[in-house]
């Protein structure tokens, strides 16, 4: 019975094409709208690492001014000081934990007609390569001695190796940053994290890092500091180890903790090294340590826009009122088809029946709409990664669970759009459309 | 087969209370080929929609084919519609955008019958009507008669127990008109009671009882040509 109302549904769309393409238009114009505007929104707050977002942590101490805290209501800092990313690491209670600092640098290709090009580096230790997952093309992270050391040892990512060795296996071999030989170590695969979690403070939807060095180069390397840098007092000194000395803040801190036991064991870890501290005249504030997973902590520095969710709430409105038009067309549809249903009535078919004739063709509408809607949105995300550029790059476009989505949006939209004339329809008498037919 | 006592229909408005049919009450035997006529506003379309369940009624008894349809839902009302009574209406209510196969087995798609099964009665039935040879046109290619011919095939095409005809040749000209009418006595002939609702009183002497019917009451009933009434007796 189906593919019969399947049949009707067709031939009911091309005796009124005018009406129907309105419709569809009604439908495609809404879903447009709001499959822009819910991609942006999905993407954004998508868990950029599934398999292990619970077991990431983020580590936030509170070393801010005892006269306020650093955020309202007491919110602790959202960065380290370089003095407890380098000592939480070093006293390592976890398996796997990394500290986190963006720089950037000069790295000059050797070659005929190689220019030099700004690098963006990310400062690190060789547990970042395994808790976040990054692929590896050629060669591995470095080891642990380079990061006790402060080896020159380097990972640069694919598209830094495109550049500055032709995308060959580059391990063993040297780059020059920062007027020093590196020894590339490993070389990324294409490795795209939308968000970037590991470091939202600097952009959630920035670009991917150039190149990776070990943590302990900051300091004997005196890279310069990038991304935001907070400071409740004033470095106690001059110059670049003043400042490593200091209460600013400008580094992220990462744990790995597989278990509820282990988070719990960490926290006293945590703790213990605040008290620890205390004694030493720091951390003015009462206890304030935070552990929290990825996705908590994207929700807490508000990785999805406020602005993008204004604009999907009212591109949501938008598509209600172009439901509404379908409502008035369909009505107006439906008004010619009277006399058919009545005849079906008449003939024996079930109220039932005929709205499941109906539901399927205003299916059909809502396929067509859900196609013109997703051509739409695929313009309006164009549209939004021509005027807001590579920030929103990789955003900006439908996967194949959006474009699900954005069908069945549509459907959905065109059944409820469409529930009303046709109840109304079968509702009809069929007596007296069967006379005045 | 088609019994109704003392049914009352009411129409209501916020003001005006219509008694269309008043203690009507009317009995059709197998075989029959009962025309109805009467004046305008009389009740005669009323009394066909009842017949026809396609409207219901304020009091009395009807009882079709031995079971009464007082309680009926709306599925049991479709299924005695579809099984038991086919329809001839004024304006044949044909769908334009189907084709005269399409058309007659619109009443069939809501029984549960094989697909071979649709067609051999279609195509019998267009074969009744004379318009075996055109069940790939569509109706806006046939005249008025022939369309008629799609509905009468239509209706036959389920084999029903009764034809109800309302004005069957109120579109016609005489010619066709006469033509529809043969065609409607073959197939009482053959069997099919008929109840037709007409204006024409040459067309109600054909059938073989002549009921008129005056505001919602039936007033007369003669019985028709004797050669038919024969063949019903």
């Amino acid at each position: 019975m189906w593919l019969y109302y399947t049949r009707l549904a067709w031939l009911s769309l091309k005796r009124h094409p005018l009406l129907s393409l309105l419709m569809s238009g009604a439908i495609a114009l809404g879903i447009g709208a709001a499959m822009t505007t819910i991609t942006i929104n999905y993407l954004m707050s998508a868990d950029p690492i599934p398999e292990k977002s619970d077991r990431l942590f983020y580590v936030q101490l509170d070393n801010w001014s005892p006269n306020e805290p650093y955020d309202e209501p007491n919110e602790p800092p959202d960065q380290l000081t370089y003095t407890d990313a380098t000592a939480l690491k070093a006293q390592a209670p976890a398996q796997l934990q990394t500290a986190l600092a963006q720089s950037g640098g000069v790295i000059e290709p050797q070659g005929l007609g190689k220019e030099p090009f700004l690098a963006r580096l990310r400062l690190t230790h060789n547990d970042f390569f395994t808790m976040f997952n990054a692929p590896f093309l050629y060669g591995q992270g470095w080891s642990d001695s380079a990061d006790e050391t402060g080896d020159r040892s380097i990972v640069l990512s694919k598209s830094a190796n495109e550049e500055i060795f032709a995308g060959e296996n580059s391990v063993g071999r040297t780059v020059r940053l920062e007027g020093k030989e590196f020894r590339v170590v490993g070389v990324l695969d294409e490795w795209v994290l939308k968000p970037r979690f590991y470091d939202v403070t600097t952009g959630a939807f920035n670009e991917m890092e150039d190149a990776y060095l070990p943590f302990k180069l900051k300091e004997t390397m005196e890279l310069p500091n990038s991304g935001n840098t907070n400071c409740w007092k004033m470095p106690e000194g001059e110059g670049f180890k003043s400042f490593l000395t200091s209460e600013c803040v400008n580094f992220q801190f990462w744990v790995q903790l597989d278990s509820a036991q282990e988070k719990q064991e960490y926290m006293s870890f945590l703790n213990a090294y605040v008290e620890e501290q205390k004694k030493l005249g720091r951390f003015p504030r009462p206890l304030n340590n935070r552990l929290t997973d990825v996705m908590g902590w994207m929700e807490h520095e508000n990785v999805v826009d406020d602005d993008a969710e204004v604009m999907m709430y009212l591109s949501l409105m938008f598509l209600a009122v172009c439901l509404l038009n379908t409502i008035g067309l369909l009505l107006t549809k439906f008004s010619f088809k009277t006399g058919e249903i009545a005849l079906r009535r008449a003939v024996g078919a079930t109220r039932m029946q005929l709205y499941q004739q109906q539901l399927v063709e205003t299916v059909f509408i809502g396929v067509a709409g859900g196609i013109g809607g997703l051509i739409l949105a695929a313009l309006g995300l164009l549209g939004i990664e021509y005027l807001y550029g590579d920030q929103v790059k990789d955003l900006a476009s439908l996967n194949l669970p959006l474009l699900g989505i954005g069908i069945l949006l549509a459907i959905i939209s065109s059944v409820l759009a469409g529930a009303y004339p046709t109840w109304r329809t079968c509702r009809i008498p069929p007596a007296s459309q069967l006379k005045s037919e | 087969m088609l019994v109704m006592n003392n049914i009352t229909k009411v129409f209501r408005t916020e003001t005006v209370e219509t008694h269309a049919l008043k203690q009507f009450s009317l009995t059709v035997n197998e075989g029959d080929f009962v025309a109805v006529t009467g004046p305008s506003g009389s009740g005669k379309t009323t009394f066909l929609n009842i017949a026809g369940l396609l409207e219901s009624f304020d009091d009395g008894e009807y009882t079709l084919d031995g079971r009464s349809v007082k309680n009926l839902n709306d599925k049991q009302l479709s299924q005695l519609r579809n099984e038991k009574i086919g329809f001839i209406f004024q304006s044949f209510n044909l769908i334009p955008d189907l084709n005269l196969f399409d058309n007659v087995d619109v009443p069939l798609r809501y029984r549960k019958l094989s697909k071979a099964e649709r067609k051999e009665r279609i195509e019998h039935s267009l074969d009744v009507v004379g318009l075996a040879n055109r069940m790939r046109h569509l109706p806006s290619q046939l005249s008025g008669g022939q369309q008629q011919r799609v509905a009468i095939a239509r209706a036959l095409a389920g084999n029903p127990l009764f034809l109800l005809a309302d004005e069957p040749t109120g579109n016609l000209d005489s010619k066709m008109a006469d033509s529809v009418m043969s065609l409607l006595e073959e197939i009482n002939q053959s069997g099919t009671t008929i109840v037709m609702v007409t204006h024409d009183l040459s067309q109600a002497e054909r059938a073989h009882r002549h009921i008129q019917v005056l505001d919602g009451q039936v007033t007369e009933q003669k019985r028709g040509a004797p050669e038919l009434a024969t063949v019903n007796a």
